[in-house]
């Protein structure tokens, strides 16, 4: 399937965004794909509060499932949380229950003000009634097929889209 | 070759028995866990619910204090349910054997059971017993292994020094008697530390300990020299009554960790002890209380290497 280039979703994201951060938003990234996103939204909006990651595995649903087995990031938030305005960043939306975790981890550390979400891809297939405020672009993509973000050693960003679960990182 | 009673048919890791037999690819997916949960320890919410629901019984069938808080800590923040049995005070001592105990708490649906105890092989037992219904973690049996501990103290390792392949740790005291010595000698070889020395008088060294790929030393002033870490063994204070130590201050003499001996190991070395310690026994107070001292990171450590453990458990 034809896939729209991540750099210039990218730059619809920011276009969107400009007029709706500000340098006291505190911007969160969901590993990986949406660290890295998150990085890069960071420094193309001037954002003065340090950024945050979040690895949300520790809050997933389909953990009794699933299990432990990728390697967990430590979730880094190195602002205050309560009364914060937050911007939740994401490479993929699509069930939804990736941000519902990172939602209940956010409020772990605090209660924050409003958290709004943007993501580069917005699949379609929810899960939860869960929606992204600002979207690169909303895609149709079959749900059998895994949609993800690269990252080359560049740091150019592209979308690939395959049949099967990506290999990760199994450690057990 | 039957397949190591702690992995499961996919080779995950279905109980915590012993690190011997291990592979390297384990024991630094619960490091690099633990490391995950650190984090976790230091929020506002010092829970994640990946355990909820769950839950964990622990079973102490000797006296514990230390070991048995933190595990309960640890299952606590991973929002599990957690009973704690004192044996000692419970059916056993009205004759009920082990398994038949064990078999009670799985009928209460028991996930994980966190055992110690005085004897080497009963959490082996009860894994055996349990099967995949359940995940048992040994918090020590006898003079046989402790392996959270160990790797506690691996990550205490890791957390000061980074790199395990060029360090040289010294364990000193009573080796024999340790399954804490056992556990991180198991885990610092399979973790690639290149040099491992025990240090000891020889009636406090197991035979053929060389076998465990360590250099064995009974002059404590050439065992820790240049060292970067000092893990110090608690002396057990029933074995000063036999004939294997003369007496306290004799040990100290010759074994204690002064400040004068701690000046052998490199300046930047760290003093690591797994508690209770024995002060002016194998441990001189003001190197106890002193800067080179990581003794209560080890017990702050412990609760996020425990809780790295049982969430892995847990998911396989």
């Amino acid at each position: 399937m034809n896939l729209p280039d991540a750099e210039n979703l990218f730059e619809a994201l920011v276009t969107q965004l400009r007029s709706r951060v500000t340098p006291d938003t505190g911007i969160v990234g969901i590993v990986t794909g949406g660290a890295w996103l998150a990085e890069r939204l960071h420094r193309a909006l001037g954002v003065k509060t340090p950024l945050g990651v979040l690895d949300p595995s520790f809050y997933r649903d389909d953990f009794s499932k699933a299990g432990l087995h990728h390697q967990v990031k430590p979730s880094q938030i190195p602002f205050e949380v309560q009364g914060q305005g937050i911007l939740l960043v994401d490479d993929v939306l699509f069930t939804g229950r990736t941000v519902r975790g990172a939602m209940n981890e956010l409020f772990d550390y605090g209660r924050p003000a409003r958290i709004d979400l943007a993501v580069l891809v917005d699949r379609g297939g929810r899960e939860l009634p869960i929606a992204a405020q600002y979207v690169g672009a909303a895609l149709q993509v079959p749900r059998g097929k895994v949609l993800v973000l690269d990252r080359a050693p560049s740091g150019a960003l592209s979308l690939t889209v395959s049949d099967q679960r990506r290999e990760r990182k199994a450690a057990s | 070759m039957s397949r190591n009673p702690q992995l499961n048919e996919k080779g995950a890791l279905q109980h915590l028995l012993t690190i011997e037999g291990l592979p390297r690819e384990i024991l630094i997916h619960i490091l690099d866990t633990a490391a995950s949960f650190i984090n976790v320890t230091e929020r506002e919410v010092k829970k994640v619910p990946l355990l909820r629901g769950k839950s964990v019984f622990n079973l102490f069938f000797e006296a514990s204090t230390r070991t048995r808080t933190t595990f309960e800590i640890a299952a606590k923040r991973l929002s599990a349910d957690v009973i704690n049995l004192n044996i000692a005070t419970s059916s056993q001592t009205k004759g009920e054997t082990l398994l038949d105990t064990v078999d009670n708490l799985s009928a209460m649906h028991a996930d994980m059971f966190v055992v110690r105890h005085a004897t080497s092989g009963a959490p082996h037992l009860i894994a055996q017993h349990v099967g995949s219904n359940a995940h048992v973690i040994n918090a020590g049996d006898g003079r046989h292994a402790h392996p959270t501990q160990g790797l506690l103290d691996s990550y205490t390792i890791r957390h000061y020094k980074r790199d395990f392949t060029r360090l040289a740790v010294a364990i000193v005291g009573d080796v024999l008697h340790s399954r804490v010595a056992r556990s991180l000698i198991h885990a610092l070889t399979t973790l690639g530390v290149p040099d491992v020395r025990v240090v000891g008088p020889k009636t406090l060294l197991p035979t053929g300990v060389e076998q465990l790929g360590v250099r064995v030393f009974h002059d404590m002033g050439v065992g820790i020299r240049d060292c970067d870490v000092i893990v110090m063994l608690r002396v057990q204070n029933e074995r000063m009554k036999g004939a294997l130590l003369p007496s306290e201050q004799e040990f100290f003499k010759s074994f204690g960790l002064s400040p004068e001996r701690l000046a052998l190991a490199k300046p930047d070395a760290i003093v690591m002890h797994p508690g209770p310690m024995n002060r002016g026994v194998e441990i001189d107070s003001a190197v106890a209380d002193g800067s080179q001292a990581v003794i209560l990171s080890q017990v702050t450590f412990g609760i996020a290497v425990r809780m790295a453990v049982m969430s892995i458990l847990a998911g396989n």
